[in-house]
């Protein structure tokens, strides 16, 4: 039983290691690139649309209708961040069910690293949106006193988006792997099937928080 | 006993206390905020969607603390440095 599948390694040559998480990772962008690149080849927008074409219009639509009713005036290239994320974590939890498949974000270096996208994003989005100044005034809102206080949520709320992912992802893979010790035979299907719904969920709360951290991002709290 | 055995015994104990209090108070958490969002949605059918996307993102804050707990419970049983650290002792 392992705790994350950054411990087994595929390939090595001196400081060099690709393991587990690695392989999966660049497995699932290959698939959701090839995805997206057969589908948007012959886009054609009259009604005798393909089947695929139909199911990522329904992805796309959906995103950019939930994060227009979190963050009314969002900025250009929202939906493709938080769309991205969300379409990363939701395969990679819905691909968990593949017998052999170590889900990327049942590792905790995947969703720190996702995580400090995030972390990045909000500034960079606020400023962009705001300015520099207005931005950091932010920081001092309500009082001076808060500033610790700002910057600390900062990094906790950080550490939280990621650490979540983790054991959400994690806990779904090791509940598993007990249950085949326990009681082999049907439930730990049940509890995948539960992993299943567990996953889109976890998906859909990184993006959300994603979006409300950045539109947070973006507010001008202070009365100036 | 041993130092290798205290560790043990305080590791198992330790992870379990960890997990049956720090599965009570989120699950108290998430049981008010259930019941109420419910309430809210059977005097407000209209605004459903608002309430349930809040009711996910809040629940998840909830539930992160117990997500806390479980990973220290099972750093504590499955990778507990101290173990190793003791272990490593034990064997030089």
């Amino acid at each position: 039983m392992h705790l994350t599948p950054d411990d087994q390694i595929w390939w090595e040559y001196g400081l060099l290691k690709i393991n587990t998480t690695m392989v999966f990772t660049w497995a699932v962008m290959a698939l959701l690139t090839a995805g997206a690149w057969m589908v948007t080849r012959r886009l054609r927008s009259g009604v005798p649309n393909s089947r695929i074409q139909h199911v990522l219009e329904v992805v796309v639509g959906g995103i950019d209708k939930q994060l227009s009713e979190i963050s009314p005036r969002r900025p250009r290239g929202l939906l493709a961040f938080v769309g991205t994320l969300f379409l990363f974590i939701a395969v990679c939890n819905t691909l968990a069910v593949i017998p052999g498949f170590d889900p990327p974000t049942g590792s905790l270096s995947t969703t720190a690293g996702l995580a400090l996208c995030v972390f990045t994003a909000v500034p960079a989005y606020g400023i962009g949106a705001i300015g520099l100044k207005r931005y950091v005034r932010n920081y001092l809102y309500p009082t001076p006193f808060m500033l610790p206080f700002n910057i600390l949520g900062e990094f906790s709320r950080t550490l939280a988006l990621s650490v979540r992912l983790f054991g959400n992802v994690m806990s779904s893979s090791m509940i598993g792997a007990i249950l085949l010790i326990i009681a082999p035979l049907i439930v730990p299907l049940l509890m995948q099937l539960l992993g299943l719904l567990t996953g889109l969920v976890q998906a859909y709360i990184f993006a959300v928080l994603a979006a409300v951290y950045i539109s947070a991002g973006m507010d001008v709290t202070t009365a100036a | 006993m041993d130092a290798l055995g205290w560790v043990a015994v305080a590791s198992v104990l330790g992870a379990g206390i960890c997990m049956g209090i720090g599965a009570i108070g989120p699950a108290i958490g998430e049981g008010r905020a259930l019941a109420q969002a419910l309430s809210s949605i059977a005097q407000q059918p209209d605004e459903t969607s608002t309430i349930t996307r809040t009711l996910f993102v809040g629940m998840a804050m909830v539930e992160s603390t117990a997500i806390y707990c479980f990973v220290v419970t099972m750093i504590l049983i499955f990778a507990n440095p101290y173990w190793n650290y003791f272990l490593s002792q034990a064997g030089g």
